[in-house]
């Protein structure tokens, strides 16, 4: 006897258009994780859409077989919002680079955030332009050498972790492409979350900067360089799992395991109402300090969306059903006969 | 004793008169929109006719006293049918020297000038930059002056009341208002009736707005200066019910009718800009209608946001004005590729760059037809008066949703501002917007057309459509990402076709006046009244001359061209340097002249006569 299963497995939500991004992209693991979990989720295809600007991040939505819009360079949080404003059972995903979600679209994704529009943003960072031919991003160190900076960036990178954390949004998050298992945690994460998610992902551009992560996916070093965060546990990192992180005054600072008590360490807290904790967190920076990954902030705030219909409800029940007839004969009016 | 409702007063002589214009100016606190405002309503509601022109700086305070922070307030209220504000001024009431500097050049000789001597004071002369009292410049004796110390007389009626000075010296736009009150011999009720209403929770300023306003009536009653009422009785319009509407106020309010009709909710993205911001705040204040409205970080947020919902299935709809339409370019684009749904209102004022932006121009018809990158075709229709807002609203959202294409709405600074007498269209009455929804079916496929060439609108959340759109070139029907050279063009053949196919259900070109002649005057968007007004009256002087207004610029009437060739000239006015002028010499070879004038202004019909006698000369 066959049994027909309406569980949706990954393959559904590959579209029937090939794949386009370079041999060795780190777009292709990001696809990969991206339909597993909308699988073990058991999202509807249907009510599912992904939304995104330009760049070689934003052809995600061609390839998933849900509702998708490639819209314009910077704009894909706007056109979410206007989709979940005329539609808020739709689970919309926004995909944006470095410079689509923070050079050209920056305006927006920061609008989008403050609000807390109920989207799922994530944003590839490569650090590197790659669509356009390898110039300089947002997010390259200084002293990047492109095309467009042949003696080394003098720009001041941003963070997009501190960026977001810096306009409010409500959930943080961070990982590297290849790093399956942390990727998928935290989409996951970010799919449950009520509100603006926020997801940065350490991507490799194999073409134009590639290894500008290695430090996050060397397999014999990663992790020394990075620690998984997650909530109300102690800052633990280290292949052998020997060094922690402490306050020092202000400032977090790296110590062994051996020399301290347990109790010194610094723990994670993703709730706390202040983002001070989260910012500080989104602030360690390789070599000085491991990068955290995972969860850096998950907290509860009124969502745009539903806010817009509480005003329509309320509204109903102030001036009662709409009457046009009403609407249209308001205000001072006379009869000619 | 308040002067009876409508009674005449029986104490002066009341002469008859057709029409009247009068225009209130002062300083920008003076209140002179608030009195227009009134004058209009109770003008409305006596039954006149009327067609107002509210002129105000962008600034919201100028320094006080100063030619920049002159505010105006035209109103022309006749008991016949009239399309305009008016050309000349029967009367100005000038609140102090700038006001007066500002707007006597459009006294008509012999027109009656009120002046309120309380401000012709030596310090108000140098901000107004006269070197001395204008008042007593003979050249004023063209006029018949009236100085009236309108401050001290309105301080003087509220006496008694418990207000300080400033409060007291602010309701003399009161007192100014009751004053051509007596002398138009207007009813006072429905402006009484709003004071109640408007100051009910402050009954000492409400009481102080009616003293100072029947202080006014009574001085014109009893004071000797002015020797003669005047009259202008109700005009004779089609029946029903009417209210008082301006452009901004009809849009919005057809925009709702639209959605209703539609049966979508209307989602509304715009970012506030000087003269649109006034539909932002109508259609938020109806929320209960399943308005939603946003206002954007910006321009370009604002019309992706629309754009966004229109996808989802709501009606996306956004407005601005010229710069702001700039930056909406891109994304308009965007609609256009992805063929989606979208009214984007383009309220023009005085370009470029930041221009005049208080000010009316019609130079936004070039950057909406063209102003994209690509072969970018879209619908342009323009709303011709305040009331027609209401209709071309209707018919911008109905051509979107049902050709699948943005619709640029254009309106200018003029038509959204001034206002006109509304007959209030009966609900039952308003046409139907029909959409077809993409079906789940075998064969769904996104831009497969119909016979009208337009792809199914298939719905977010709907099971067994689930598509992609995007602004790189596609396939025909599929919709997939194509870099194939026949193919691309032959999606840009077919989206132009798209737009052209929408002419099969316009009007033809409806010639008012004989359908043959020597000249055919061609006018668009707000300046259909002066251009009707001067069309009518040159044919009342035996002159051959017809009127074309054309509501659509894209598609144009299928049979523009034979129309145009029946008369011996054609002549297009328009408030920009020649833009449809231009598109008509070009798609018809017709050696079409112009009539062009960017200066903030709308046309006068005087204006619009001498170039009609020039050119049958």
């Amino acid at each position: 006897m066959s049994t027909i299963t309406a569980a949706p497995t990954a393959k559904d939500f590959k579209s029937d258009q090939e794949v386009r991004w370079c041999p060795g992209c780190g777009d292709y693991s990001i696809l990969a994780q991206v339909q597993r979990v909308l699988a073990e989720l058991g999202a509807p295809r249907d009510r599912t859409v992904f939304v995104s600007g330009i760049g070689c991040s934003s052809r995600f939505p061609y390839y998933m077989n849900t509702y998708g819009f490639h819209s314009i360079h910077g704009r894909a949080p706007a056109i979410a919002t206007g989709v979940k404003v005329a539609n808020p059972e739709l689970d919309v995903w926004v995909v944006t680079g470095d410079g689509d979600g923070l050079s050209i679209g920056a305006g927006q994704l920061m609008h989008a955030l403050r609000r807390n529009v109920g989207l799922k943003i994530l944003l590839f960072n490569n650090r590197i332009y790659g669509l356009t031919k390898g110039q300089y991003s947002p997010t390259s160190p200084i002293g990047q050498r492109s095309s467009s900076t042949p003696f080394g960036s003098i720009d001041a990178p941003v963070r997009p972790v501190s960026f977001a954390l810096g306009v409010g949004a409500t959930f943080v998050a961070r990982a590297v492409d290849v790093d399956v298992k942390s990727l998928q945690g935290v989409l996951r994460a970010a799919a449950a979350h009520r509100g603006s998610a926020f997801v940065e992902i350490y991507q490799d551009c194999n073409v134009y900067n590639h290894a500008a992560f290695a430090f996050a996916t060397d397999r014999e070093t990663k992790e020394d360089n990075i620690v998984y965060v997650e909530h109300g546990k102690p800052l633990i990192f280290g292949k052998a799992r020997d060094k922690g992180l402490r306050l020092s005054g202000s400032t977090p600072e790296v110590v062994r395991l051996a020399d301290i008590a347990e109790s010194e360490l610094l723990v994670h807290d993703a709730h706390a109402a202040s983002p001070a904790h989260a910012f500080m967190l989104a602030q360690m920076q390789y070599p000085a300090l491991p990068e955290p990954m995972g969860v850096l902030r998950a907290v509860e705030a009124p969502i745009f969306e539903e806010q817009v219909f509480a005003q329509i409800h309320d509204s109903r029940q102030r001036a009662g059903q709409p009457d046009l007839a009403k609407l249209l004969a308001s205000g001072d009016t006379w009869d000619v006969s | 004793m308040t002067p009876a409702a409508s009674a005449p007063s029986a104490t002066k002589q009341a002469l008859p008169l057709r029409s009247v214009t009068v225009r209130f100016a002062g300083d920008s606190g003076d209140g002179m929109q608030l009195a227009g405002t009134q004058f209009t309503s109770t003008s409305a509601v006596f039954g006149n006719d009327i067609s107002t022109l509210p002129d105000f700086p962008a600034e919201i305070r100028a320094p006080a006293g100063t030619l920049a922070g002159v505010s105006g307030f035209q109103i022309n209220f006749s008991s016949t049918e009239i399309f305009t504000p008016g050309d000349t001024l029967d009367a100005l009431i000038a609140m102090n020297p700038a006001a007066l500097k500002t707007n006597l050049s459009d006294l008509a000789d012999g027109g009656i000038l009120i002046v309120n001597t309380d401000e012709f004071i030596l310090q108000n002369f140098a901000k107004a930059r006269y070197a001395s009292d204008p008042l007593a410049d003979d050249a004023l004796q063209r006029f018949q002056l009236h100085r009236v110390p309108i401050t001290t007389h309105t301080i003087e009626a509220l006496k008694g009341l418990d207000l300080s000075a400033k409060d007291a010296e602010r309701c003399k736009n009161f007192y100014a208002l009751g004053l051509v009150y007596w002398l138009y011999d207007r009813p006072l009720d429905t402006t009484l009736r709003w004071i109640d209403a408007k100051f009910s929770r402050k009954p000492a300023l409400a009481e102080a707005n009616r003293r100072a306003m029947t202080a006014g009536y009574h001085f014109g009653e009893t004071a000797e200066i002015f020797p003669v009422q005047y009259r202008v009785g109700r005009a004779t319009l089609p029946p029903g019910k009417y209210r008082n509407i301006t452009g901004n106020q009809a849009l919005a309010l057809g925009l709702i009718a639209a959605g209703r009709q539609a049966a979508k909710p209307i989602v509304y993205a715009s970012y506030p800009i000087t003269p649109a911001s006034d539909i932002l705040h109508q259609l938020a204040s109806q929320k209960h209608f399943d308005v939603r409205t946003l206002q954007a970080e910006d321009e370009i947020a604002a019309v992706t946001m629309a754009l966004g919902a229109s996808f989802a299935g709501s009606i996306g709809v956004t407005a601005s004005s010229g710069p702001g339409i700039a930056l909406k370019q891109e994304a308009v684009g965007l609609a256009v590729m992805t063929e989606l749904p979208l009214v984007v209102i383009d309220v023009q004022r005085a370009g470029p760059s930041t221009g005049m932006p208080t000010k009316t121009e019609q130079t936004d018809l070039f950057q909406v037809l063209v102003g994209r990158n690509g072969e970018c075709p879209v619908a342009v229709v323009a709303a011709r008066s305040p009331s027609d807002c209401f209709a071309a609203a209707m018919e911008a959202v109905s051509v979107a949703l049902r050709y699948m294409t943005p619709v640029f709405l254009l309106s200018d600074g003029f038509i959204a501002n001034s206002s006109e007498p509304w007959p209030i269209p009966s609900v039952d009455s308003l046409p139907p917007i029909r959409i077809r929804h993409a079906e789940p079916s075998a064969d769904f496929a996104p831009y497969r057309r119909d016979e009208r060439g337009v792809r199914p609108w298939a719905i977010p959340g709907t099971p067994g459509l689930e598509h992609r759109v995007g602004g790189l070139s596609k396939a025909d029907v599929s919709g997939h990402i194509s870099y194939d050279p026949k193919n691309h063009q032959h999606m840009i053949n077919l989206r132009a076709q798209k737009i052209r196919n929408i002419a099969a259900e316009l009007p033809p070109a409806a010639v008012e006046g004989p359908p043959q002649g020597d000249l055919l005057m061609i006018s668009w968007g707000g300046t259909y009244g002066a251009i009707r007004t001067a069309c009518e009256q040159a044919r009342e002087r035996g002159q051959r001359v017809s009127h074309l207004h054309l509501r659509w610029l894209n598609p144009l009437p299928r049979d523009l061209g034979q129309v145009l060739r029946a008369f011996g000239r054609v002549c297009v006015a328009e408030l920009n340097m020649g833009q449809l002028r231009t598109l008509i010499r070009s798609e018809f070879l017709v050696d079409a002249a112009g009539l062009n004038k960017v200066e903030g202004r709308p046309f006068n019909v005087r204006d619009v006569a001498a170039r009609i006698s020039e050119l049958l000369r």
